[in-house]
């Protein structure tokens, strides 16, 4: 017999002790608990008078890990809350924090952990369209709110079947139409070569780019696109630069962003302007190419970059650097990943503040019904808002440019909606 | 024409990347009979170290040195304390013991130093040699002519010392090796210890193209891989010629065929590697393995 | 289901089989059991067809056990624990294809995951264009992965060891690109989305219940193929190759064509597990079945166990429970664990867990015997 008896006995071993320590089925249904009184029958879950718990899931191993930055401005700011504000009304917000490595099963695992055995009151923040789109189903079934997913894809926004999934950043469209009307107004008759990620993100902002371009005398006249594990995008470039277009439009994550960029100030004779999309825009992607080789380069923002010193005196800010060095003393707070959880979380603080019911539905309603929230790491100007025909939080961006040794803000801050209609499938 | 030539120089650029990691997968697997698949991991921890010392105020050469020097102590090390306890077990089962030390080194980069790019002082300077159209960068230049010094070191160690000597004959067979006096444990280790040195050398080469992070050398020990297999996993010569040709026909096929597209160009050198491999199971300038059953 | 027929399968098998058959598998068992070094002869000495029969008989006994508890166990675990068990038999499904080919026929792939993910594609698009019942993708996904294991594994032939496995990771990187660029069939990198298969109304089970029922019969089915496989004539070429390739030719055991035939088998597995998959997961994208995949299998089943039967379920455990466990061990960073784990268990079991537990029985057994 080569079926190993013992293995077999092994494995039996394992599934019992599984079991026995996993406990009864039946447990799960005990954990639902719903609200009587002025909200009858609405679920109660994860949240008591005194406490909150909050369920995210994040790269922390794998390629992405960069991104596993993000958790901690948010635990930063929950920490600070708690320990000075009394928590959110009153509430301690508890914080569950999971590695899903950016692949897709592992998040769906890590979502049914949460709200099954954690039982959180909401999935704050899944990292990636991905691992968005794998769980959103799941999560819509059980009906448990995924707020503020850390992906700009339209679809959060767009879809009306996942009423209890709302996006939270600029969608990768909108941002794509910033920058389209930016050359209409300054470059009209653009040759704008692309360089973009093949995956869904820059495929989204892309397309959006080129429906926003539609019809303009902006044409495209070269588009490359790279692989995450390709380990340079140096050929792309130089096909790019053959096309001898006058405007680079730059979708890439972090590190292929400083690789475009430097390759892009090596070669003295193209010189496009260079237009970079937002995730790569950050502080830590410029730096290492050298500030004299990134001057004039365009893109845009809607939170405020800690690096700025235009924001030295800004109270958000001020409160950002002492509540991070208190709280998270071991996380650099130059790190825009962490000022973006910040805001995240602040974002989710105001939304709690706004319900009516403190359940589930609650706060599905509350997040759907945003009325020019504002909040102190975002750009002033740029506010949340939300409606029944509206599933975008935050839509409005300002371009920048950058100089010297940070970037400037430049123009009105552009409300896309305003400027372009409401965005549809 | 000119644009032609200069897409093949470029392509020669990114083949001597390739082929600077693939020198060391080779150099392990002469020694050793095993495919690290730590090898670009290994590299990328050096990289950190060296770009530690430069960050502490040494000028760079001293730094490099330094990182060397630690890296072939460190690959010594690896091999005594995480290899050695395997050495008896299946192959399989060292490969997978060096997949275990690629997740780890990976994650622990990630965590001594973030996974924030960093920038890497580049040896070479700037400019590039400009000639009948074409130019051709210095640091594209720098990165061949080592990668050439290496490979010349790497066959006069293996063809011309006793050390190299010896190795050979452990590579063969080990239970002889050892019944005529060659300490196989410390060839072992010695192999570790050079692979891990050369596999620096790649990284400091790559970082300053690619930028310094964790996964920086994920996608070069994939085209290394592919160089090392066209080439012949026990010829050096054959890992640096296989990494040139990996890099133009890969350039050729992303900039001059228009279906391929930069998408797709990483199928080129797997096609070259079937088709090759097909015809000479060695690769190009391996050696036959003559088995007595 | 018919999980008791399956059972009742099992026994039936077990009493059918001569006992002269165990001795043409005796060279597999030297992978999960290795000599006997302390092992007194007495039991050989009084009756080799008796010992050698009496653990066969043992072994279906736990495989029964281990039925009834897998049977049990979706009514008594909250779901999360059912969806995770029975991801682990997405995987042990795999994990048998890429035992048949590694462990049973001596070639390492380095590109399960791509025929995982063709699997996984192949019952996508089956979903999403044709509309076609759930249980109907099965057959097809496996015999589009078996069709592609064959065209793969001819020029496997020729290739050996190292180069093999390296071609194989090769096609892994590949697929990624491919199936974003066929976007109209693919869904590009956005993947597809799908409806899971919903339990009938007469079982009265909830969908995580069902869905793991369906991976279980799944499984159960994939492991009696595999059963089957290795005991027929296929199993013992493949033994021969695998011990020794020249002696097995002299014999007369026809090379290219059964080394052909394990990486199609291997490939048919993995995309039954991936056909599996899709019904569990319910999205497929490119970036789920990058190259890392791939040698996370080939991880899974060298530390679950070559050559033996309860290596890829091991492995299975392995690849889905200690990510988590790292994470919980070190949050700040959970890959150090991992590989630290990795290694260690290399360390303790460097044939896999399945022959660490063998081990471990042998010793409590010798210990037992002097008392």
């Amino acid at each position: 017999m080569r079926l190993s008896p013992i293995g077999c006995a092994a494995v039996t071993a394992t599934l019992l002790l599984a079991t026995a320590a996993c406990g009864g089925r039946e447990e799960a249904g005990t954990g639902a608990t719903t609200a009587a009184g002025q909200c009858p029958g609405q679920q109660t879950t994860g949240i008591t008078d005194t406490s909150i718990k909050l369920g995210g899931i994040y790269p922390l191993s794998g390629p992405a890990s960069a991104y596993g930055d993000i958790p901690k401005g948010i635990k930063a700011y929950f920490d600070y809350v708690n320990a000075e504000k009394g928590g959110i009304g009153g509430r301690k917000v508890e914080f569950v924090v999971r590695d899903d490595g950016y692949q897709p099963p592992k998040a769906v695992e890590e979502a049914r952990r949460l709200v099954e055995q954690e039982q959180v009151f909401a999935l704050f923040q899944t990292l990636g369209t991905p691992s968005t789109t794998a769980t959103w189903d799941y999560a819509n079934q059980r009906k448990v709110p995924q707020i503020f997913v850390a992906t700009g894809a339209s679809k959060w926004g767009t879809d009306t079947a996942h009423p209890w999934t709302i996006g939270w950043q600029p969608n990768y469209v909108s941002e794509a139409r910033v920058y389209a009307q930016y050359l209409k107004q300054e470059r009209p008759d653009a040759k704008v070569a692309v360089l973009y990620q093949n995956d869904d993100f820059g495929k989204d902002l892309f397309g959006g780019f080129q429906r926003a371009v539609d019809g303009s005398q902006i044409k495209i006249v070269a588009e490359q696109s790279y692989e995450v594990t390709d380990p340079s995008i140096d050929p792309q470039m130089r096909n790019l630069a053959e096309s001898g277009a006058d405007v680079l439009l730059n979708i890439t994550t972090p590190k292929f962003g400083s690789q475009a960029l430097a390759s892009d100030a090596r070669n003295g004779a193209w010189n496009p302007l260079h237009i970079v999309n937002n995730v790569s825009s950050s502080i830590t992607v410029l730096k290492p190419v050298g500030f004299e080789n990134v001057q004039g380069v365009v893109s845009a923002a809607y939170y405020k970059d800690p690096n700025d010193p235009q924001w030295k005196d800004d109270p958000e800010m001020k409160l950002y650097f002492e509540k991070m060095k208190q709280y998270v003393p071991e996380a650099d707070p130059a790190v825009p990943y962490h000022t973006f959880g910040w805001a995240v979380a602040s974002s989710f603080h105001k939304a709690m503040e706004a319900v009516k019911c403190p359940t589930r539905e609650g706060l599905r309603d509350a997040v759907r019904s945003l009325n020019n929230v504002e909040i102190g790491m975002l750009l002033p100007g740029v506010t949340m808002t939300t409606g029944a025909d509206d599933g975008f939080p935050i839509e409005s961006m300002q371009l920048m440019r950058f100089k010297g040794e940070r970037w400037e803000l430049f123009g009105e801050v552009i409300d896309t909606r305003k400027e372009f209609g409401p965005l549809t499938n | 024409m000119t644009g032609f030539l200069q897409q093949v120089i470029e392509g020669l650029g990114a083949g001597a990347i390739y082929a600077s990691l693939a020198l060391a997968l080779v150099l392990i697997y002469q020694f050793t009979g095993i495919v690290n698949f730590a090898q670009g991991e290994l590299a990328m921890f050096s990289t950190y170290i060296a770009w530690q010392f430069t960050a502490a105020g040494l000028p760079f050469w001293l730094a490099l040195a330094l990182a060397l020097a630690v890296s072939f102590a460190g690959g010594m090390l690896i091999e005594r304390v995480v290899i050695r306890p395997v050495e008896g077990a299946p192959e399989l089962t060292v490969v997978i013991v060096t997949v275990g030390l690629f997740i780890f080194v990976n994650a622990a980069a990630g965590w001594i130093w973030t996974f924030l790019i960093k920038d890497f002082p580049n040896p070479f300077p700037g400019g590039a040699l400009e000639a009948g159209g074409l130019s051709v960068g210095y640091s594209t230049l720098g990165v061949l002519a080592v990668v050439g010094v290496v490979m010349g070191l790497l066959y006069l160690l293996f063809q011309h010392t006793k050390i190299g000597l010896g190795m050979r004959a452990v590579a063969a067979n080990p239970a002889s090796a050892r019944l005529v006096g060659i300490r196989v444990g410390w060839m072992l280790a010695l192999g570790w210890g050079l692979a891990a040195t050369v596999g620096a050398v790649s990284g400091t080469l790559v970082a300053p193209l690619l930028f310094l992070e964790p996964n920086m050398m994920g996608g070069v020990l994939i085209y290394a891989f592919a160089a090392a297999t066209l080439g012949g996993f026990d010829s050096p010569g054959g890992a640096v010629a296989g990494g040139l040709i990996v890099g133009v026909a890969e350039t050729l096929a992303g900039a001059y065929v228009g279906f391929i597209g930069s998408d797709l160009k990483v199928g080129v050198p797997l096609v070259i590697i079937l088709f090759v491999l097909l015809l000479r199971p060695q690769g190009l300038f391996g050696r036959a393995v003559v088995e007595r059953a | 289901m018919s999980e008791r027929t399956n059972e009742r399968g099992a026994f039936a098998n077990a009493g059918s089989e001569p006992p002269g058959e165990d001795r043409t598998r005796e060279p597999a068992k030297a992978a999960d059991t290795p000599p006997r070094a302390g092992t007194p002869s007495r039991g050989r000495v009084l009756a080799p067809a008796l010992a050698r029969v009496t653990p066969g008989r043992r072994g279906w006994i736990a495989v029964a056990a281990l039925l009834a508890v897998a049977c049990y166990l979706p009514f008594q675990l909250v779901p999360f624990r059912v969806f995770q068990f029975t991801m682990v038999m997405v995987y042990a499904v795999a994990l048998l294809g890429l035992n048949l080919l590694v462990g049973h026929a001596g070639q390492i792939s380095l590109g399960h995951g791509a025929f995982f993910a063709v699997g996984a594609y192949t019952t996508a698009i089956m979903l999403d264009r044709w509309d076609l019942p759930h249980l109907a993708t099965l057959p097809i996904a496996a015999a589009v992965a078996f069709a592609l294991g064959l065209a793969f594994g001819l020029p496997a032939v020729r290739l050996r060891g190292l180069y093999l496995a390296l071609v194989t990771l090769a096609i892994a990187i590949f697929l990624v690109p491919l199936l974003k660029r066929f976007e109209s069939v693919t869904g590009g990198s956005m993947g597809l989305t799908l409806a899971k298969p919903a339990p009938p109304a007469w079982t009265g089970l909830a969908e995580d219940q069902w869905l793991y029922f369906l991976t279980l019969a799944v499984a159960v089915l994939a492991f009696l193929l595999a059963y089957g496989l290795l005991r027929s004539r296929v199993g013992r070429a493949l033994h021969a190759v695998r011990d020794n390739e020249a002696a097995a030719e002299v014999m007369g055991v026809r090379l290219p064509f059964y080394k052909t035939l394990a990486f199609a088998w291997s490939a048919m597995f993995a995309g039954a597990a991936g056909c599996a998959y899709t019904w569990v997961i319910g999205f497929v994208s490119p970036d789920s079945f990058v190259v890392t995949l791939s040698i996370t299998m080939l991880a899974g089943i060298v530390i679950g166990g070559l050559g033996s039967f309860s290596g890829p379920l091991l492995g299975g455990l392995f690849v889905m429970f200690v990510p988590s466990i790292s994470q919980d061990v070190n949050d700040a960073a959970p890959g150090v664990i991992f590989g630290l784990l990795i290694i260690v268990v290399m360390y303790v079991a460097p044939t896999g867990l399945a022959g660490l537990a063998g081990r471990v029985t042998r010793s409590t057994k010798n210990i037992l015997r002097k008392e």
